[in-house]
């Protein structure tokens, strides 16, 4: 029994290595990319920082600065989960590496958790550089927070995400070409629904109605609960709750969609790698 | 030449005195697939026509593989052989018919089905920035074996098809494509399956690569009783390692015997009494489907 479990941990840490190996290959590119999402953060915090001086208002600058340096960290970090399920599926199809993949004796689950895992490992990384260098730029005071909080509801969230990213790895598995620019639409779905940097009561009501179906939603409303707010445990009960719920739901329905696919793409030949 | 250690067997793989002695090692009965291709619709007027069409890739196929046994299959281009090795390598469904490997159906005990198989396709499928070694621990890994073991014998598998320790250890990017192909042979050879698929596996190699590689699957044969189906272009390589070969043409066998048989058959069909040793290969496959095998009629989008 314990041989077993050892060695489907020991297959599903298969991913995680060979996806950390690849980071290290591609460590040139690695720099650019976080120097970009870190460039791309500031200039949202630095509207925040101008936002006195443009509307001439009277603005309490360092909530605004935490508010979204929350959401710009949480979006680096939840895109970059989903990014990376579809990346490499669709890196996979590109080298043909899938079919070995495949066709390998493991458990689909633990393939498909297995990279969630790396992605949640390099996505946390990234994100808490991005954050600890905007804290460190704007000198934002986070002695209130109750960072323990933030990081259980983003644990608890992550569940949820990978279950989306499953979801998500089905679009490059059924279409080699274009399948990761697709998955672009359930990216730019979740970020204008799920109060990524506003809140959620300024949409129009017909978009309003989406937010409560996103994880992610509740993931940064918990998070800027306990970061803005110092909000304990019972505060955040009833987010991480829903989180847990929608954990419970999204990744098992995830997997057997991503089955279901799987199983598709063997019936109609859509496998064989192509480029 | 040194014989390579046996890899470490999946524990509730089943292996032994069970099934596999009890079963041929691959038993296709009436496997059928076609694939749907969309049909430009040229000249405009002709709209009308169905979008869509069925291509039969493989058609009614039956064939038993016995245990220990190095079976052929010989195609032109688009015959059906990689749709053949894909069905059996459980990455296509059957539109009908049934595959069993080992007495295991390939579609209900899928995951036991794949602890016994590996494949080698003509394309060498790598993550090619990884090096030769970093791809080989990621297959040991998904196969259940000890990476450490693992990591020595691949060592001994790369060093057998002449593949140094440094060049192991580099980009496989930095390969040329038939080094690439010996990896490929190599990540197969690591997990000694039970039922090895190899789909053109020296296309591309150099003459003294493709010999390494040829005694390499004979070898695997006589220390591991490992089954090899083959797929190949290359008469003399099939002639030389088969004990049978099924011809294949437009995805139907439309013959199945030894080498010696198929061109005892030949021999025979000839004219003027030509004697059986006078009769090649290409001779065989010429006579069988009335045409040379580089006359690609592709049906088979998949090869």
């Amino acid at each position: 029994m314990i041989a077993a479990v050892a060695r489907e941990l020991n297959a599903g840490y298969a991913f995680v290595e060979r996806n950390w190996n690849l980071v290290r290959r591609y460590a040139a590119w690695e720099v650019v990319w976080l120097v970009y999402s870190l460039a791309n953060g500031l200039t949202i915090l630095f509207i925040a920082a101008a936002t006195e001086r443009i509307t001439g208002q009277r603005v309490d600058t360092d909530y605004l600065v935490l508010y979204l340096l929350i959401g710009t960290t949480m979006w680096s970090y939840l895109s970059a989960v989903f990014d990376i399920m579809a990346e490499t599926i669709a890196w996979e199809r590109w080298e043909g590496t899938i079919e070995y993949t495949l066709m390998a004796p493991v458990h689909r689950s633990l393939h498909l958790l297995g990279t969630c895992a790396f992605g949640i490992s390099y996505a946390l990384l990234r994100a808490g550089i991005i954050f600890a260098a905007v804290v460190l730029t704007f000198g934002i005071d986070i002695s209130r927070a109750n960072l323990a909080g933030a990081a259980l509801a983003v644990a608890v969230g992550s569940v949820s995400v990978v279950g989306l990213a499953v979801f998500v790895g089905i679009l490059p598995l059924l279409y080699t070409e274009r399948g990761t620019q697709m998955t672009l639409v359930i990216h730019s779905a979740l970020l204008l629904v799920s109060g990524v940097y506003y809140p959620v009561d300024v949409l129009p009501g017909w978009l309003q109605f989406a937010s409560p179906f996103s994880p992610i939603t509740y993931v940064l409303r918990a998070v800027r609960s306990a970061t803005l707010e110092g909000a304990g445990p019972s505060a955040l009960l009833g987010d991480l709750g829903i989180l847990a719920l929608m954990g419970l739901v999204l990744v098992p329905c995830g997997v057997l969609a991503f089955g279901v696919a799987e199983r598709y793409a063997k019936r109609a030949g859509r496998l064989k790698r192509s480029g | 030449m040194t014989a390579v250690q046996p890899a470490d067997a999946p524990a509730d793989a089943p292996t032994g005195a069970g099934v596999l002695d009890a079963a041929p090692a691959l038993d296709l009965q009436d496997v059928s697939k076609s694939f749907e291709r969309q049909r430009f619709p040229w000249p405009p007027w002709a709209v009308a026509r169905p979008a869509r069409r069925r291509v039969m890739a493989v058609d009614a196929v039956s064939l038993r593989v016995r245990r220990g046994e190095i079976f052929g299959v010989l195609g032109a281009n688009g015959s059906g052989k990689s749709t053949l090795i894909r069905l059996m390598s459980t990455l296509l469904i059957p539109d009908s018919g049934r595959i069993s490997v080992f007495g295991l159906d390939v579609q209900q005990h899928e995951l036991r089905v794949k602890q016994l198989i590996n494949r080698v396709s003509v394309d060498a499928a790598f993550f090619k920035k990884l090096s030769a070694m970093e791809n080989l621990a990621f297959a040991s890994r998904l196969y259940g074996l000890d990476v450490r073991a693992a990591r020595v014998r691949a060592f001994e598998i790369l060093d057998r098809v002449g593949i140094s320790r440094k060049a192991a250890l580099k980009p496989m990017e930095t390969m040329s494509r038939g080094m690439q192909q010996k990896v490929a042979i190599a990540r197969a050879f690591l997990t000694a399956p039970a039922l090895l698929l190899l789909d053109e596996p020296t296309t591309g190699l150099d003459p003294r690569s493709k010999r390494d590689v040829q005694v390499f699957v004979q070898e695997l044969r006589a220390v591991h009783d490992t089954t090899v189906v083959l797929t190949t272009h290359d008469m003399d390589e099939a002639d030389r390692l088969c004990d049978r070969i099924a011809v294949l043409d437009r995805g139907r066998v439309i013959a199945l015997d030894t080498p010696a048989g198929l061109k005892a058959q030949t021999a025979a069909g000839l004219p003027g009494g030509t004697a059986p040793t006078a009769v090649t290969m290409e001779d065989v496959f010429l006579h069988l489907t009335g045409r040379p095998l580089d006359d690609a009629s592709s049906t088979d989008d998949e090869d």
